[in-house]
Parts: structure tokens; C-alpha cells; sequence
């Protein structure tokens, strides 16, 4: 690894965009204690792809959630662009979420009864945007996703890939720290994960910090690094050509 | 998210659902629409008893001398008996309180009964036959149109003139000149000398089919024993008047019907406040039984709406999760399905007023029944409307702020 060993108490470099310490997640299942994450310290610096794999189980929705701050640790420190969140709590993560964090989920997500410019100014409307500002931006971000002739479709009228692009331009109309995708082609068929891929890799390309959690090798193929789990732990941490 | 984004949101969610938000709002709607009416009746009663109702069967600083009450309002039995023992208002009473008043008044003897009235093989039956004094028709207002009423001379000489009222001139008449014409009341000859104004509807009762006579003449064998009078009418010029008017009458019929002071009177002075308590014991039930059925359907629908918000909680968790994932707070869920629940109540409510509106007008229209829209039950409508909905919405909407990200967006 060529990043600076952390040490509680530290504040990470400037352009490590997301930094993990001894992260650990457990549940109370019953009687008995889930240890889902057992202490992981992963960072990520601006403007890298990474992929985090690992079979079920091993911790990678838990981690997911951690990073997309919709969960806090047990115990250790979740850096952010900068903020330690792992103390936060409810809105105040929910306004980091809204800020920071774009994500894209393998179920899409959108609003089934909104058009897909009003699924995109979502995240907008929570920020406190105007209307109008909303819409201009909104439109700007589907753009970007080659969906500018598709703005005022709903869910139910676009293809699969499309709907994803809608999800991602929803992600990206905040400017967020980081894209962080889960299962981004899960529902999808190989052509059209491609297609998604390539919409990555443009954003990358453009400066997105990237984090997508996927279980398929073809997909992580993508990144250029890839991170893998396994209980709860970081079982390998590799830079691979993109 | 600002307030009025939570509100746009919430009209296009019942725009969605147009028929399954009308079934939700089904109790505010009925219990809106109930107030709107039930209030437009009651006052609409309130004005046309204290305008017309009182005025027209009693009237102004007028007291009527009669035996027992003529307009009452749930009366016990054994009451209803003792007033069936009183003595009768007789010719000679009558006599003596007109005699004996020293107030500035008009009196007027009166009896009435129905009976049929006929005019060249034209029949009315049922017609109002009423036996007066010559004053009777200044202490009641009635305005001759046509011929002239009967004077005091032809009172006291008992001729057989009548005076008949609008309607029923209109039937026997249709387009003769009544005035003149000799009419069978009963089967005896009457020469018709005059008609009065049309006076309208008073509960879907014409007030224009009746005929007065004077109260000698052979009318008094239709409308009475011999020789006694339903009641005498006494008009003064204000309240103090009639006061002391009414004191020197009691003292008159106390004195005739040798009463002693520890006996109560056997007689009765009634004025318009007795027709208007008899209306304001009507009055306290509706108002009584009135908020009862109002609260009843509020209450219902609230707790339609509230299941209503919460199954649409249910159906929308992973739409909570999705909101709560691109930053919405607590309270910006909060605020959604309040105002949510609070519009669509709101919405239930206007539709009620609209509907509780239009009930009145039909119920005006199509009844006897007077209906006034009061302004005031509007607004009462719309703010129990929303109040019911953000009250029935608060424990819905607190469940969607309180749920968590993870678990919301795992859910199918």
C-alpha cells in the first residue's frame, strides 16, 4: 500500500477522499452478535475507479452502507472528504448523503410516478434548490447521460440501461464526493452493462471518484483497483490496468 | 423540502389515486358536508322565525289574550289537561278587556277553524275561516289590494262581508273581479268586499287561503261555540306599552274569573317570545344533536385517513428509502405525508363545503324548509378539515420520518 499508515487522532491527507480506521459493524441478531465488518481500513483518494468485491457475507453491503453513511459503525472512524462522519448521527448524515454521496442501485430506485427529470432534481429539492435552478441542472446531469431527448419519460417508458442513467444522473447532479454504486448491472444484460460500464468510465475519465461494490469479475474488471473482502475483513487491496 | 413542494407532491399523489383518495376522505366529506347543511338550516330557521314566523302568527308588540297557549312545545299530559279545564275566552270577556284597557292599543276579537268555501261550483276546501274584529287587519298588517275591509260598523251590525285572502280569490275568481261577488262559506251567502296582498309561504303553507269575516256575523257558528272567541289580539306602539297592557288585561281576567292571589292565572297572554322559545327548544336539540353527528363522521374519517396514510406508509417504504438515501431528513418525510394526509382531508373538506352548499340550496328549494349558508361554517369546515388530517396524518407521518434508510430500501 502506498498510502500514509493512519493513526487514531490523525486527520487524513487532502486528497484522500474517503479513509476507513478499524471500521467495525455489528448486529444484534437475536442472542446472538453478527460481526459483519471486523475492522477495515481502506482510502481512497480522489479520482480513483475502485471496485469492492467479496462473496455474500463478507461484508460488502455492510461496507456499502457504512460509506453511503445510511448506517454508522460500532466502532472505529469513517473519514469523508475531510469530515469524520462516524460520529454523526440521522440528519446530519442525511445531509452528508445529500451533499457527498451519489448512488447508483442495481434496483434503479426511481420514483415510479415522476418523470425522469423529477426523479433527477430529487436530490436538488433536498438540498433546498429552487425550482427553476433544480430544472436546469437536472437537465444538464441527464445530458451528461445521453438522455437530454428522454426528460420528461417516467420509469415505466425507458429500457432498463436508460433507467440507470436516469439513476446515475440523479447521483451526479449534486456533484457529490463520491459515485458509489452497488450491484450498478445486476438487472441488467451484458450489452447494456457495457454501455453502463462505458458511462463510468467516461465520468472517471471527467474526475468522479468512483466506488462500486459487485460480485461479478467482468464488472470489477473495470476499476482499477479492486478491493476484496472477506469476513469482514480486507482480504487483498490491488491496482490492476483499467 | 419547502412546504409548498410537500403540498404539490401530495395533490399529485391524490391525483394519482383519485378514487381511492375520495373513499379515504368519505368521513370528513360527510361530516363536512352534514355541518354545512345542518348550520344552513338552523339559520336559516333562526332568520325566518325571528323575521317572519313570529311577526306573522302573532307579531310586533302584539299579545294575544287566549285560554291556553296556542303554540307549544312539548307539553306534559297532566299541563295538557289542566289546560283543557280552562275556562273559555267569552264574548263578554273580550268585551271587557277592550273596554277596560286605558293604554293607547288596537284590539281585535279572533276565532278561527277551517271550512269550505264555494263560488259558482267552484269549491276550496280546508280554507283557514276566521272570524275578527274591524282592527284585525291593522294589528296583522294585511294590506287590502282590492275593495276595502269590513269597518266596526259592520261588526257590531253582524253583516255577512268577507275579506279573503290572495290564493283563494285566484282560485274561486280565476281573472273576475272578486269585489262584489257573493261567496258560500259553509253554505251560507257572504258578499265579498275586499282582498289582501299575497303573503307568501310559511312552511309550504299557503298564507293565502283564508277568508275573514266579522267575528258576529254567522261565521261564529263555524268557527266557535256561541258566543266565546279563540283569543283577542292587543297591538301597542312599543314594548313598555305592551307591558303594561298586558298587566291590565291579566288583572281584568283575574277579576272575572274571581281568582284569588294565591291561584295561578286560567288564562294566557302570548306574544311572539313564547313562538320564538318554542323555536329555541327546537333550536337546542339540532344544536345539541347537530356537533354530536358532525364530531361522529370527523372522528370516523380520521381514522379512515389515518389507516389510509398509514397502508400508504407501508406501500411507500422503499420510496422512503430512496428520498431518505439522496438526503431527505426527518422532517422533510415528516412534512411529506402531513401535508399529504392534512390536503387530502383539506380537499374531502372543500369538497364537503361544496357539497354541504348545494344541499341547501335543494333543501331551499325543494323543501318548506328555510337554509341559509352561514359564512362562518365554512371556515369551521376548513380548518376541522385540515385539523382532522394533520391529526390523523401526525402518527402515520412519524412512523415513515422514523424509519431507517437500510431497511426501507431492502424492502420490495
Amino acid at each position: 500500500m502506498t498510502h500514509q499508515e493512519f493513526i487514531t487522532g490523525d486527520t487524513p491527507l487532502p486528497d484522500i477522499v474517503i479513509l476507513t480506521h478499524k471500521l467495525a459493524r455489528e448486529y444484534e441478531m437475536g442472542t446472538e452478535t453478527v460481526r459483519a465488518l471486523r475492522g477495515v481500513s481502506i482510502q481512497i483518494r480522489r479520482n480513483e475507479y475502485v471496485a469492492v468485491m467479496g462473496p455474500s457475507g463478507s461484508g460488502k453491503s455492510t461496507l456499502m452502507n457504512l460509506i453511503g453513511c445510511l448506517d454508522t459503525p460500532s466502532s472505529g472512524e469513517y473519514w469523508l472528504n475531510g469530515q469524520k462522519v462516524s460520529d454523526l448521527q440521522d440528519d446530519d448524515l442525511a445531509r452528508i448523503r445529500n451533499k457527498e454521496i451519489g448512488f447508483v442501485f442495481q434496483t434503479f430506485n426511481l420514483l415510479p410516478r415522476a418523470d425522469a427529470l423529477h426523479n433527477v432534481e430529487l436530490p436538488l429539492v433536498y438540498a433546498g434548490m429552487r425550482s427553476a435552478e433544480r430544472k436546469k441542472r437536472a437537465a444538464e446531469a441527464l445530458g451528461r447521460v445521453g438522455l437530454a431527448d428522454r426528460m420528461h419519460h417516467r420509469p415505466n417508458e425507458l429500457s432498463g440501461g436508460q433507467r440507470q442513467r436516469v439513476a446515475i444522473a440523479r447521483a451526479l447532479v449534486n456533484n457529490p464526493s463520491i459515485l458509489l454504486a452497488d450491484e450498478p448491472t445486476g438487472n441488467l444484460d451484458s450489452a447494456t452493462s457495457n454501455e453502463i460500464m462505458g458511462v463510468f468510465k467516461d465520468l472517471h475519465k471527467q474526475g468522479q471518484t468512483v466506488v462500486m461494490v459487485t460480485h461479478e469479475p467482468d464488472i470489477a474488471a473495470n476499476a482499477e483497483r479492486v478491493v476484496t473482502l472477506r469476513d469482514g475483513l480486507v482480504h487483498s487491496d490491488q491496482k490492476q490496468a483499467a | 423540502m419547502p412546504f409548498y413542494e410537500a403540498i404539490i407532491l401530495a395533490l399529485q399523489t391524490i391525483r394519482a389515486q383519485k378514487l381511492k383518495s375520495f373513499f379515504s376522505v368519505i368521513g370528513v366529506f360527510i361530516g363536512v358536508t352534514f355541518l354545512i347543511a345542518a348550520v344552513s338550516i338552523v339559520n336559516g330557521m333562526n332568520s325566518y322565525m325571528t323575521d317572519k314566523f313570529a311577526g306573522t302568527i302573532i307579531g310586533v308588540n302584539t299579545f294575544q289574550l287566549r285560554n291556553r297557549p296556542n303554540v307549544n312545545f312539548n307539553v306534559p299530559d297532566s299541563v295538557w289537561r289542566a289546560w283543557r279545564r280552562r275556562p273559555r275566552i267569552t264574548f263578554d270577556d273580550a268585551d271587557a278587556v277592550t273596554k277596560g284597557l286605558t293604554v293607547p292599543v288596537l284590539t281585535a276579537w279572533y276565532s278561527e277553524d277551517q271550512g269550505t268555501v264555494e263560488y259558482g261550483g267552484r269549491v276550496a276546501k280546508s280554507v283557514d275561516l276566521q272570524g275578527a274584529g274591524a282592527d284585525y287587519f291593522a294589528i296583522k298588517n294585511l294590506n287590502i289590494v282590492d275593495g276595502r275591509p269590513f269597518t266596526a260598523q259592520e261588526v257590531k251590525a253582524a253583516v255577512p262581508v268577507v275579506v279573503m285572502g290572495w290564493d283563494l280569490a285566484d282560485k274561486l275568481f280565476v281573472g273576475q273581479e272578486p269585489v262584489g261577488k257573493t261567496v258560500r262559506i259553509q253554505g251560507l251567502p257572504y258578499t265579498v268586499i275586499g282582498v289582501v296582498e299575497q303573503q307568501g309561504n310559511l312552511f309550504g303553507m299557503s298564507l293565502d287561503k283564508f277568508v275573514v269575516a266579522p267575528a258576529t256575523s254567522p261565521i261564529q257558528r263555524d268557527v266557535n261555540p256561541p258566543r266565546v272567541v279563540d283569543a283577542v289580539m292587543v297591538k301597542s306602539k312599543s314594548v313598555p306599552e305592551m307591558n303594561e297592557a298586558m298587566d291590565q288585561v291579566e288583572g281584568i281576567m283575574r277579576a272575572r274569573h274571581h281568582l284569588r292571589p294565591t291561584q295561578d292565572d286560567n288564562f294566557t297572554l302570548e306574544t311572539s317570545a313564547a313562538v320564538l322559545d318554542f323555536w329555541s327548544g327546537i333550536n337546542k336539540i339540532m344544536l345539541a344533536v347537530g356537533p354530536g353527528i358532525v364530531g361522529v363522521s370527523l372522528v370516523v374519517g380520521g381514522i379512515v385517513i389515518m389507516n389510509i396514510m398509514l397502508m400508504a406508509v407501508a406501500e411507500r417504504t422503499r420510496e422512503i428509502g430512496v428520498r431518505k438515501s439522496l438526503g431527505a431528513r426527518r422532517q422533510d418525510i415528516l412534512r411529506q405525508f402531513l401535508a399529504e394526509s392534512a390536503t387530502l382531508a383539506l380537499a374531502g373538506a372543500i369538497l364537503g363545503i361544496v357539497s354541504g352548499i348545494l344541499l341547501s340550496f335543494i333543501l331551499n328549494a325543494a323543501t318548506p324548509l328555510p337554509a341559509a349558508v352561514a359564512p362562518w361554517s365554512v371556515g369551521v369546515g376548513v380548518i376541522l378539515g385540515a385539523g382532522v388530517g394533520i391529526v390523523a396524518g401526525v402518527y402515520p407521518a412519524s412512523r415513515a420520518a422514523r424509519l431507517d434508510p437500510i431497511t426501507a430500501l431492502r424492502q420490495e
